[in-house]
């Protein structure tokens, strides 16, 4: 019987939205885009999980539903610009510009960490995204292989009108889905990116702006398609919405598996 | 009895009011917990009511972050007098693994702060970021220690809406200067 319930529930897509899967990630020392201090050191990654799936419109749907003062008509502005879920037919209800499983974009920063609160889980960090992106279906790094790099810019290319996929792309190592390809993803600590226009200027004007080690300096620069994402990233504000932006969450890794 | 129910009611009402009054783009909308140099605990939120020069630092830092204190006193000096006696300074950490309320202290004595205006804060390090992201401040940490942070002085007004913000450190920036007396002008 509850089988039957679950199906028709199903059917009629009045379910509760299955519980979302996360996978763990090992972490280790990583040469990430950008460098942990001025002399390029490598950044150590913790052992995490992180959402197979970027968040869909159903499941941000039912999160607004259960936590109403996220509603698009009902958000404080602090919270979000005007954008915000703007492409849905209405504050609770999904349609032919929001399908159910696209991934949900037009979400501000501060919206995508409340999500994440409500499944107890958090943003990742730039440093964990970078780490689980940076693999592909069979090696923990692929950023040199030119054919992987060359597939990832293709969808750079492409017109930005298409309406989006849906979520379930190819699974990488780790079997995550959907790091390249389908949207841009907010991280956590997506103002700690710092990227002056031209970093490589040691004698920056701006350089009184930052404290400490003065602006950094990016490394691999021939990876242009997570730089792409840096420059994108720390260009936002945490109320902006966009139309291909939207997130995943990460949690720590489980100490009972 | 109708009356005094009644009565009860306004005032059950009346306690929920502050916060429903603040406007929708108020950074205190955001539930922020912070603790100040003399180890008290209070609610960014308990800011409202006066408006506040606010800006974000560490005390480790050697270099940029001494100038934000200096650049916070020399706009504080410039202002006229009465929109001076009417907004407070409020600094808050970076750093919450060292900045603890014993070291803001200590800082605080060291730079003479004006007891009647200043007030240094910590928080912890989930609010720090999403207190960054409301200013619009970036930092990040690096591995030696240090803490790579842009430097923004910004105005907010009693309701806790952003009035005008300048990222000019060092020396004083007039049309800051001018927006926060304008904005605290009488009455």
């Amino acid at each position: 019987m509850p089988m039957r319930v679950l199906a028709l529930a199903a059917v009629l897509g009045t379910g509760a939205v299955p519980a979302a899967e996360y996978v763990p990630l090992a972490g280790g020392t990583f040469a990430s885009v950008l460098p942990a201090d001025a002399n390029a050191a490598d950044v150590a990654v913790a052992p995490f999980r992180l959402r197979s799936q970027p968040v869909t419109n159903a499941e941000f749907l039912a999160f607004v539903t259960t936590h109403p003062q996220w509603r698009r008509d009902r958000i404080a502005r602090v919270f979000a610009q005007a954008s915000y879920l703007q492409h849905w037919p209405s504050a609770t209800q999904l349609g032919t510009s929001a399908l159910a499983p696209q991934p949900v974009t037009q979400v501000s920063w501060f919206a995508a960490q409340a999500f994440c609160a409500s499944e107890q889980a958090r943003l990742p960090t730039w440093n964990e995204w970078e780490f689980a992106a940076a693999a592909d279906g069979t090696h923990v790094d692929a950023r040199s292989d030119p054919v992987w790099r060359e597939q990832i810019l293709s969808w750079y290319a492409r017109p930005s009108d298409q309406p989006l996929a849906a979520v379930g792309g190819a699974a990488n190592l780790y079997g995550v889905r959907d790091l390249h390809g389908l949207v841009w993803e907010w991280v956590d600590d997506f103002n700690a990116l710092l990227v002056a226009a031209d970093s490589r200027d040691q004698n920056d004007p701006d350089r009184l702006k930052f404290c400490g080690a003065g602006a950094l300096n990016l490394r691999d620069r021939e990876n242009y398609a997570v730089l792409m994402r840096v420059a994108l990233l720390s260009s936002l504000q945490a109320s902006d919405t966009t139309l291909n932006l939207g997130f995943r969450c990460a949690k720590p890794a489980d100490l009972n598996p | 009895m109708s009356r005094y129910l009644a009565a009860l009611f306004v005032l059950a009402f009346a306690a929920t009011l502050p916060a429903a009054e603040l406007p929708g783009d108020s950074i205190y909308q955001m539930p922020l917990a912070l603790v100040d140099q003399d180890g008290r605990g209070f609610q960014l939120a308990d800011r409202a009511e006066r408006p506040q020069l606010v800006s974000m630092f560490y005390t480790s830092c050697p270099y940029v972050c001494p100038l934000i204190i200096d650049t916070l006193k020399k706009t504080q000096a410039e202002l006229a007098p009465a929109a001076r006696a009417k907004v407070d300074v409020l600094l808050v950490s970076f750093d919450p693994a060292r900045d603890t309320p014993a070291r803001l202290k200590q800082v605080y004595a060291e730079r003479k702060l004006d007891s009647a205006s200043w007030t240094l804060a910590r928080t912890d390090e989930r609010s720090v970021r999403q207190l960054a992201a409301l200013l619009g401040i970036q930092y990040r940490a690096l591995a030696g220690g240090d803490i790579s942070h842009s430097s923004v002085l910004v105005l907010l007004d009693a309701h806790g809406r952003v009035l005008a913000r300048t990222e000019r450190i060092g020396a004083t920036d007039p049309d800051f200067v001018a927006a926060v007396n304008q904005a605290l002008a009488a009455p």
